[in-house]
């Protein structure tokens, strides 16, 4: 009973957190933009090599969890990097939450840019920081004062297993816990869009799941999802609309519908939880 | 270095954490000395300046011949230069000395009034001159010795004179030292900070993406290129104080008065002692400048 109420007031912490109250000041209406993402007529070359896509159209609903699939090499790290304003397209044009984002001045892109959370493919810590300050480095740049940083960050990086970890620096740290910590970079500010490039390539499936359910857990509280992945095992467990890259094209797959999704192990929120027990594997 | 604010970027961990302190050390030990020499210049040419202006003696040697003939020659020419100087525009006043005044003056050196009586005297000219104007003495010399035989200049304040624009010119090289010294320190930063901004660039990506401003990149490079830069200034200022103290020491040592003494006001030991501080005002301006102008050429 006793360690059924610890429980019950982590997740009751998760939900003030994540819940959206407290973190941040700016309160956003995410019902104002019903579209967190929108590509029209999108193509990308990279100097004067063939183009990558030619006239990518589609949509991400706000609020939808989609995989990005494709063959090695056919642009879901490069569709990633221009969802999250890293490059311009060549042409056609690219909406965020409404606004047009392919001719936006480079003063405007920090704002937009904080809107977005992501987990890059080789996760792109800063070696010289602790796990402490490189997940606050989002909040740190948003000017947050140190006192919340200091009240936040190690909550939430108890919840993803690195709370003994907190001090060590990402070189000492295994493949699995870096991605953690790359992942709790990409959420601490409970950003609008989480984009995520192959977050379970280091782990075992039994972290990938893990990992999974966090993602889902945030898409419950509006964050609107995208993940590249290889990892067909994923894709068939947990059953999500697909965006699919193929030759240069881009094709929305629904859910499939057959078999039903598997039972959850227990509440996402429970792997959350177990994710936070640093006595657990890790990576 | 613990004393550096905390930072996101690995600035501490680069080369310049070494190199800009050091650079800035020995910029500012040769501006230091070349300000306390400019500074120090400056007040000797008061001083100079203080006794070049005001009276000036003019000195006509009597005229070859006899008695008489003499006589009548060097008032001749006593006249001529007494018109030639009250025409200058920064003489106020030219008198000739009386000769019996110039017997007294002479009594002393030469003995008993009888003797002197019949030696040809040079005559002398007190002249006053204008506060307000300004007097090329060279020039002045060289007229007068044109239009009036035998007139010379006290050739002390001529050469005092000559003296002063040297002077001038010291103290206009030691600025020019300082400005030089300046624009290299700049030079270097930026050199420094590109360098520094090269091996920072992934993790500059990183904070941009993360949603970083411009200027808290900037801040970062600047806050610490200014801390690095107080640090090497004041390390040159140490090391130029002593320096300066010695050359007034052995200023000081020099007999006859004719060397003023080397010394600084105390308003100028402050000006001094700021030089650290615009040394690191010009390693933060200069670097924020160059982080802020490389960022604009990022995404
Ligand atoms: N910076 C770049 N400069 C030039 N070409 C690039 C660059 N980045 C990617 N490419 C090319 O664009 C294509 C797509 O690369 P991208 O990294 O987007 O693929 P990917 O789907 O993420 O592959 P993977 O699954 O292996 O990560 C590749 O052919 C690659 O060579
Ligand atoms: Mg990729």
């Amino acid at each position: 009973m006793g360690q059924n109420r610890d429980h019950r007031s982590v997740r009751a912490r998760f939900w003030d957190r994540w819940g959206g109250q407290i973190i941040f000041r700016k309160q956003r209406d995410r019902r104002d933009d019903a579209v967190a993402a929108r590509f029209d007529a999108v193509g990308l070359r990279y100097g004067t090599g063939p183009e990558i896509f030619t006239d990518i159209h589609f949509e991400l609903a706000a609020g939808s969890f989609h995989f990005l699939t494709g063959a090695s090499g056919a642009g879901k790290s490069s569709l990633l990097s221009l969802l999250y304003l890293a490059q311009r397209p060549t042409r056609g044009s690219i909406t965020l939450f409404g606004k047009e984002v392919t001719t936006i001045h480079r003063r405007q892109l920090p704002a937009m840019r904080r809107r977005i959370g992501v987990v890059f493919q080789d996760f792109r810590l800063l070696d010289h920081l602790s796990t402490l300050d490189n997940v606050a480095l989002p909040l740190r740049v948003a000017g947050v004062t140190e006192e919340e940083i200091r009240r936040h960050v190690p909550e939430l990086l108890s919840w993803v297993g690195l709370k003994e970890q907190m001090l060590a620096k990402p070189p000492t740290l295994s493949g699995g816990q870096k991605q953690r910590v790359a992942i709790a970079r990409a959420v601490i500010s409970r950003p609008d869009l989480l984009l995520a490039d192959e977050p379970t390539g280091n782990v075992d499936d039994r972290i990938a799941t893990r990992l999974l359910h966090l993602f889902i857990e945030l898409n419950k509280l509006g964050t609107t999802i995208l993940i590249a992945t290889h990892s067909e095992s994923l894709i068939q467990r947990f059953r999500m609309p697909r965006l699919h890259l193929e030759d240069g094209n881009i094709q929305v797959l629904d859910a499939p519908r057959t078999p039903a999704r598997p039972p959850l192990p227990g509440s996402a929120l429970n792997a959350l939880g177990a994710l936070g027990n640093p006595g657990e594997g890790d990576g | 270095m613990s004393w550096l604010p905390h930072v996101d970027l690995p600035v501490a961990e680069d080369g310049n954490g070494r190199f800009l302190p050091m650079m800035i050390g020995i910029m500012v030990f040769l501006a230091t000395l070349a300000m306390a020499g400019a500074l120090a210049v400056e007040n000797v040419v008061d001083s100079w300046n203080r006794d070049v202006t005001g009276t000036l003696t003019i000195q006509i040697m009597p005229a070859e011949g006899t008695p008489e003939e003499s006589e009548r020659v060097t008032s001749a020419r006593l006249e001529q230069a007494l018109g030639l100087l009250r025409a200058e525009s920064s003489v106020a006043d030219a008198q000739a000395i009386p000769v019996p005044r110039l017997r007294a003056l002479m009594e002393p050196w030469l003995g008993s009034a009888e003797l002197v009586a019949d030696l040809p005297m040079p005559r002398l000219i007190d002249v006053t001159l204008r506060e307000d104007k300004p007097i090329d003495l060279g020039d002045l010399a060289k007229r007068l010795a044109d239009a009036v035989p035998g007139a010379t200049l006290d050739d002390h304040r001529l050469w005092l004179s000559k003296l002063v624009g040297l002077a001038e010119g010291l103290g206009t090289l030691a600025r020019v030292v300082v400005l030089l010294v300046t624009l290299a320190t700049a030079v270097a930063v930026v050199q420094a900070t590109r360098s520094g901004l090269a091996t920072h660039r992934p993790a500059i990506e990183v904070l941009h993406l993360i949603g970083a401003q411009d200027d808290y990149i900037a801040r970062q490079f600047a806050t610490r290129a200014m801390l690095l830069g107080l640090a090497g200034g004041l390390l040159g200022l140490l090391l130029a104080l002593p320096a300066i103290l010695l050359v007034g020491w052995l200023s000081s040592d020099i007999e006859g008065g004719f060397v003023p003494k080397v010394t600084l006001t105390l308003a100028h030991w402050m000006l001094l002692l700021c030089l650290p501080l615009a040394a690191s005002a010009v390693a933060m301006i200069t670097t924020r400048v160059t982080v802020l102008r490389t960022l604009a050429r990022m995404l």
